[in-house]
C-alpha cells in the first residue's frame, strides 16, 4: 500500500522528524488561507504541490514554488481538477483532487535517505547519499562510490554508532551532526514499527546556516513510503490512510473477494490460481503471439461467489475479446472452477470465445459438470495442455480480431 | 532392488506434526497427507490439547508436548499469518528438524525476526512460507494409494511419480517459488515418464527458509536424482545465485523456467517477491544469466517436462 505526501509527513512529523510546515487542502479557498498563514508565519517561499500516487510531477507543472499569496491561489487554481499526465500515470492521467502547500524551505544542501527490506542480505538496509533530490537510481549508475549501505540487524535493527558513521559520511558537522544521527534513528525505527518495505526520504535537506541554527536545520523534505500489506491488520492507523480513489477500480474489486488482479493492456483475459502459474499463463500467451489483459490469480481458497466475481471483473474489460481459464488445482478444486463458469455463463454469458484448461484436484467431476453444460456454453473449447490452451485462446481470438 | 526412495530432506520415517491442525486447511491436508501414506503423528492447537482430530490423530497444547510425545521429526504450519511466525520458533525450539510454513501473508519484518532467529538452530531448516511443501513421491500400489512416500504441504499427490514407477526409470529433483506452477512441472514430468525424487515449493514471499543454492546443493549430493529442475521468477536473485554455485559445483543436469516475463516493471504480481524492481531486474536478465551458468532454460511454461527429458537424454 502506497500513501501521499501529506501523508508521509504526518507519519514523519509523529515519529519526531523535522518537516516544514504545510497544510493538504482540497480547495483553493483552503489554498488561499493555508498560504496566507505561512507567509505570514514569515516564509518566503511557499510550494504548491499536486498529491497524487505518480512521480513526475515537477515537470509536469504539478509542483510549483511561489512568492505571494495570489501565485499560490492561481498555481491551485491550475492544479485541482485538472488532469496530471506523466509518464508514471496511466495515459489519460490522473485528476488531483489534493494539494499540498508548504513552506519552501532554503536549502544548502540535499541528501538521499531510505530504509527497505533488502531481500539479498535477508534484513532491513539504510541507503544514504549526498547526492539527494536527484534519480537514486542514475547515482547508483554513475557513482556508486557515493551511496552508503548499512544492513541493520534483523533482531537489534539500527545501533547507534552506525547511525554516527553515517551522519559523518554523508558530511554533517557541528550540531548538524546530533540532529543527522536523531533523524536516522527515528527513521529506522519508523520503517520497522510501521512494518514499511520501504520509507525514502528524498530530499533530505540541511537549510543554511541561520543565528538560532549556526549549523542549519535537518528536515525531509518529500517522502514516499511502501507498506507490507501482510501487515496492516496490526496498522489501523496506516489502513486508514488508504487512497480507494488512487487504484484501478477493477483492482480493488478484485481485492474486495480475495482476488489478486492487476490489469494489463492486452485482449486475452486471463484466469488462474497461483501467482506463479498466473504469470506463467501471461507469458504463453504473448508466446503464442497473443497479449494478456490481466494477471488474475484467484488462489486456492476462493469461493465459486469469488471466482464468479472474476469472471465478471475480466469481461467487463471492453478490450478482452477472449477468455482463458488455466487451473492447477492443489487446494483449489476443479469443479468449484466449473461450477462457476457453468454459474457466469448463465449469470454474465461467454459472448467471446473461452478456452478453459483443468487440471489437478477433481478434475474429472469437473469435465463431468463442463461436458453437460457444453451446449449452454457455444464459446467454450477445452485445451488439454498448457501449449494446447495458448495455441487454442490466441487463435480463437486472432480469428475473430 | 530397493525399493525406499532416495529423497532429501524427508522420507517414509519422516514423523509428521501439524500446527493448526483443527484450522479448516489444516485438517483437510492433514487427511490429505494422511491418504497419501505420510506418517502423521499429531498436532497442535492452543486450547484443545488431549483431544483427537478428525482422523484420531493426538492434539496437543504445545509443539514442546507434541514432540517429547509423538517423536516428530517434522511439521507442517497453517497457523494464521499474525501468529505463524511464532509457530516457526516454537517448532525450532522444540527441536521440530524439517518446518513447513505453508501459511501465506506472514509480515516480512516478522521474518526478518525469524530467519535470523532460526541461526539459533542449526538442526531445523525451514521450508516456506508461503509455499506447497515439500514431497518425496511414494510407490504407486492402486487407485490413489502409495507407499514409501512422504508428502507434508498442500500439492495434489497423485500428480507425482516415483523414480521406480517411471517408465524412464529416471528421477529430477524439483526446486520452485510457485506452487500451482511446480504442479504444472510435475505433471510434464510424470507424462513424459519421468520421476520425482523431491518436489520443494520454497515459497514467494522474499524472506524464507531454504532457498536455490541450498536445495541445489542437497539434490547435486542425492545420487538418485538424475537431473535438476528449478522454477523461479521475477523478483530477487536467488536463482542466478543458484546458478552460480551450480557452475562451480554441479555436473548434474539442470533445467529450468523464470516466470514473469511479461510482467510490467512496478507492479507486485501476487507473491509478494514477484515484483521487478530496477531495469535489470527482469526475467530475461536471470534467463541469459542463468544460460551463462550453464542451465537449459525453457522459453515457454509448457516445455520444462520436454526440456527435463531432454536434460536426461531422453529424446
Amino acid at each position: 500500500m502506497k500513501i501521499h505526501e501529506f501523508q508521509a509527513r504526518q507519519l514523519l512529523a509523529t515519529a519526531g522528524i523535522a518537516v516544514p510546515p504545510g497544510t493538504m487542502v482540497t480547495s483553493v479557498e483552503e489554498a488561499h488561507t493555508a498560504a496566507r498563514s505561512l507567509f505570514s508565519l514569515g516564509s518566503t517561499q511557499v510550494v504548491v504541490k499536486a498529491q497524487v500516487h505518480a512521480g513526475g510531477r515537477g515537470k509536469a507543472g504539478f509542483v510549483r514554488v511561489v512568492n505571494s499569496i495570489d501565485e499560490a491561489v492561481a498555481a491551485s487554481n491550475f492544479m485541482l481538477g485538472n488532469r496530471m499526465i506523466t509518464p508514471q500515470t496511466p495515459p489519460e492521467g490522473l485528476v488531483v483532487g489534493r494539494l499540498l502547500v508548504a513552506d519552501a524551505v532554503a536549502i544548502a544542501h540535499e541528501y538521499y535517505i531510505a530504509v527497505l527490506v533488502d531481500r539479498a542480505q535477508r534484513t532491513n538496509t539504510l541507503i544514504a547519499s549526498t547526492e539527494g533530490g536527484v534519480e537514486i537510481e542514475a547515482v547508483a549508475e554513475s557513482r556508486p562510490d557515493a551511496i552508503i549501505r548499512v544492513p541493520l540487524d534483523p533482531i537489534l535493527g539500527l545501533q547507534p554508532f552506525q547511525a554516527r558513521s553515517v551522519a559523518l559520511a554523508l558530511g554533517f558537522k557541528g550540531k548538524a551532526i546530533a540532529q543527522a544521527v536523531s533523524m536516522v534513528t527515528k527513521l529506522c525505527a519508523l520503517q520497522r514499527s510501521s512494518d514499511a518495505s520501504l520509507v525514502e526520504v528524498n530530499p533530505l535537506v540541511l537549510t543554511p546556516p541561520t543565528a538560532t541554527h549556526p549549523d542549519g536545520q535537518v528536515m525531509a523534505i518529500d517522502a514516499k513510503f511502501a507498506f507490507d500489506d501482510n501487515a496492516l491488520f496490526r496498522h489501523a492507523d496506516i489502513e486508514a490512510m488508504h487512497d480507494p480513489a488512487e487504484e484501478n477500480p477493477a483492482e480493488l474489486r478484485a481485492q474486495a473477494f480475495g482476488l489478486s488482479y492487476v490489469a494489463l493492456d492486452g485482449n486475452i483475459g486471463c484466469l488462474v490460481n497461483g501467482a506463479g502459474l498466473a504469470m506463467s499463463t501471461m507469458d504463453i500467451i504473448k508466446l503464442h503471439g497473443g497479449e494478456p489483459a490481466n494477471f488474475l490469480d484467484v488462489g486456492g481458497s476462493a469461493t465459486e461467489e469469488a471466482v464468479t466475481e472474476a469472471f465478471r471483473i475480466i469481461l467487463s474489460d471492453g478490450r478482452v475479446q477472449g477468455v482463458l481459464v488455466n487451473i492447477f488445482g492443489g487446494i483449489m478444486q476443479c469443479d468449484r472452477i466449473a461450477r462457476a463458469i457453468v454459474g457466469a455463463a448463465q449469470t454474465i454469458g461467454f459472448r467471446v470465445p473461452l478456452v478453459v484448461r483443468l487440471e489437478g484436484t477433481n478434475v474429472e467431476e469437473a469435465r463431468r459438470i463442463l461436458d453437460a453444460a457444453r451446449v449452454n456454453i457455444p464459446t467454450m473449447q477445452s485445451a488439454t495442455d498448457l501449449d494446447d490452451a495458448a495455441a487454442k485462446i490466441v487463435s480463437s481470438v486472432c480469428a475473430n480480431a | 532392488m530397493l525399493l525406499t526412495p532416495m529423497s532429501i530432506l524427508i522420507d517414509s520415517s519422516t514423523r509428521v506434526l501439524c500446527q493448526g491442525i483443527t484450522g479448516a486447511a489444516g485438517a483437510f491436508h492433514t487427511k490429505g497427507c494422511l491418504e497419501y501414506g505420510t506418517r502423521m503423528v499429531g498436532g497442535t492447537t492452543p486450547g484443545k490439547g488431549g483431544q483427537r482430530d478428525a482422523n484420531g490423530l493426538p492434539i496437543f497444547e504445545t509443539v514442546h508436548e507434541a514432540v517429547k510425545a509423538t517423536g516428530a521429526t517434522a511439521t507442517m504450519i497453517f497457523v494464521p499469518p499474525p501468529f505463524a511466525g511464532d509457530a516457526i520458533i516454537e517448532a525450532a525450539d522444540a527441536g521440530v528438524g524439517v518446518i513447513c510454513a505453508i501459511t501465506e501473508g506472514i509480515p516480512v519484518q516478522d521474518m526478518i525476526r525469524v530467519r535470523a532467529t532460526l541461526d539459533k538452530y542449526p538442526n531445523s531448516t525451514l521450508i516456506g512460507p508461503n509455499c506447497p511443501g515439500v514431497i518425496t513421491p511414494g510407490r504407486k500400489i492402486g487407485q490413489n494409494k502409495y507407499e514409501g512416500g512422504c508428502k507434508i504441504g498442500i500439492m495434489p499427490g497423485y500428480i507425482h511419480m516415483h523414480r521406480v514407477d517411471a517408465p524412464s526409470r529416471k528421477a529430477v529433483g524439483i526446486i520452485s517459488r510457485s506452487g500451482t506452477l511446480t504442479y504444472e512441472a510435475v505433471w510434464q514430468c510424470s507424462a513424459r515418464g519421468i520421476g520425482q525424487t523431491t518436489c520443494v515449493g520454497i515459497g514467494g514471499d522474499p524472506i524464507k527458509g531454504l532457498d536455490f543454492t541450498d536445495l541445489l546443493e542437497l539434490f547435486t549430493a542425492d545420487p538418485d536424482t538424475s537431473a535438476i529442475v528449478m522454477i523461479g521468477e521475477i523478483g530477487g536473485n536467488a536463482e542466478v545465485d543458484g546458478g552460480r554455485w551450480l557452475q562451480q559445483n554441479s555436473k548434474k543436469p539442470v533445467v529450468a523456467f523464470i516466470a514473469g516475463r511479461t510482467a510490467p516493471p512496478g507492479r507486485r504480481m501476487g507473491h509478494a517477491g514477484a515484483i521487478v524492481g530496477g531495469s535489470a531486474d527482469t526475467a530475461q536478465s536471470k534467463i541469459d544469466a542463468l544460460r551463462e551458468c550453464g542451465v537449459l532454460v525453457a522459453e515457454s511454461p509448457a516445455d520444462m517436462g520436454a526440456f527435463a527429458a531432454r536434460a536426461l537424454g531422453l529424446n
